[in-house]
């Protein structure tokens, strides 16, 4: 098959994917996005002959924009237009989470600094502002005071691009220590990893530690529905672990019961590799399996 | 220690030592001065100061 990957910045992600797309003998055409130019029709030469294009956009603004226009050219894409709508920001993230029935950590969003702050009173301290659109834990706020979350808000008021006046506001979720990345394909897992660290934030892009984790029958079935109420796709997908009983001691709380799961975040351009180091499963083997599937379905689809 | 080929930093002048299996569109780090440098072409390697991070990158 010709595969078409989008990219403006490759990562090691990127090129262990491409490394297993040229082992198997697929064409590959690496499409740097920032030398194309989009018509409302007809496809840049760079698309020509591809089976299916995979979209490893950096910049999640023409992620948006560029799988629109390859659905209108009805060359298919994965991940698909409306899955990048979704994950690309949390209120339509969580929205379809909740309208899912997937549990999902408190949210609640406001547009005004006055409203927001009433918002952060009634959730109480700690809680979280997170930007509705960002990623490897960037902008994240965790506020232990009223006093900070005003000059937080303040902030972002003044400071920001239009969507950081768009507060969302999250409970925060007491995990232990850690957080879970399940990498799936249309619902199913590929591979899981625990990501822990001292810090709050526990995103591998922060450096934390990574162990590989065994999704249990409630994580697949959560994945599973968080998957397909965001459209389906190559997908992040992380998860908090609830209801951990209080210990001083930070490994028995590491590795003691819990009651249940949170997903907090479905990602559409999931990055891997520090999932493929953690690991046994081959991540990206995994990947092209799905990709070969995927390009074949849709092929028959087409005739 | 893997195979490393030479290329000239756009910031310094100076050759630096790079992976030998760079792809175009990928990012090194400058042993010189830590900068990052975007692989513009591959034959012969031509490198460029990377752009910025952008505030809607990520997965």
């Amino acid at each position: 098959m010709k595969v078409g990957l989008l990219y403006s910045r490759i990562r090691r992600d990127e090129k262990l994917l491409l490394s297993e797309l040229r082992d198997r003998g697929h064409e590959v055409a690496k499409i740097d996005v920032r030398d194309e130019q989009f018509g409302l029709s007809e496809p840049p030469a760079s698309f020509e002959g591809v089976d299916i294009v995979v979209d490893r956009c950096l910049a999640t603004s023409r992620s948006l924009y560029i799988t629109q226009f390859l659905d209108a050219y009805g060359i298919p894409v994965v991940n698909s237009a409306t899955t990048a709508d979704v994950c690309s920001d949390k209120v339509k993230n969580s929205l379809a989470l909740a309208r899912a029935g997937v549990p999902t950590p408190t949210t609640e969003v406001a547009f005004t600094t006055d409203s927001a702050l009433e918002i952060v009173e009634r959730f109480g301290y700690p809680c979280v502002i997170k930007p509705v659109v960002g990623s490897w834990g960037r902008l994240m706020a965790k506020v232990e005071s009223r006093s900070a979350a005003e000059a937080i808000l303040e902030h972002k008021s003044t400071l920001g691009h239009y969507q950081h006046k768009v507060f969302y506001i999250q409970e925060f979720v007491d995990k232990p220590g850690r957080d879970i990345r399940v990498v799936a394909v249309d619902g199913e897992p590929v591979a899981a990893m625990t990501r822990s660290s001292d810090h709050w934030l526990t995103n591998a892009a922060k450096g934390a530690e990574v162990e590989p984790f065994e999704p249990d029958d409630r994580v697949r079935d959560l994945v599973s529905t968080a998957s397909d109420a965001v459209g389906g796709g190559l997908l992040g997908i992380d998860l908090m672990e609830t209801g951990v009983p209080e210990s001083d001691d930070p490994e028995t709380r590491e590795t003691g019961s819990h009651a249940d799961y949170t997903v907090h975040e479905v990602n559409h351009t999931v990055e891997f590799k520090a999932l493929n180091d953690a690991v046994d499963t081959d991540v990206p083997a995994a990947v092209v399996d799905w990709l070969e599937a995927k390009a074949e379905t849709d092929a028959e689809a087409a005739v | 220690m893997a195979d490393t080929i030479t290329a000239e930093d756009p910031l310094t002048g100076e050759e630096i030592e790079i992976p030998a299996d760079v792809e175009v569109g990928e990012i090194v780090d400058s042993p010189a001065t830590g900068a990052e440098l975007e692989v513009i072409s591959v034959d012969p390697v031509t490198l460029e100061e990377a752009p910025e991070l952008e505030e809607d990158w990520g997965e």
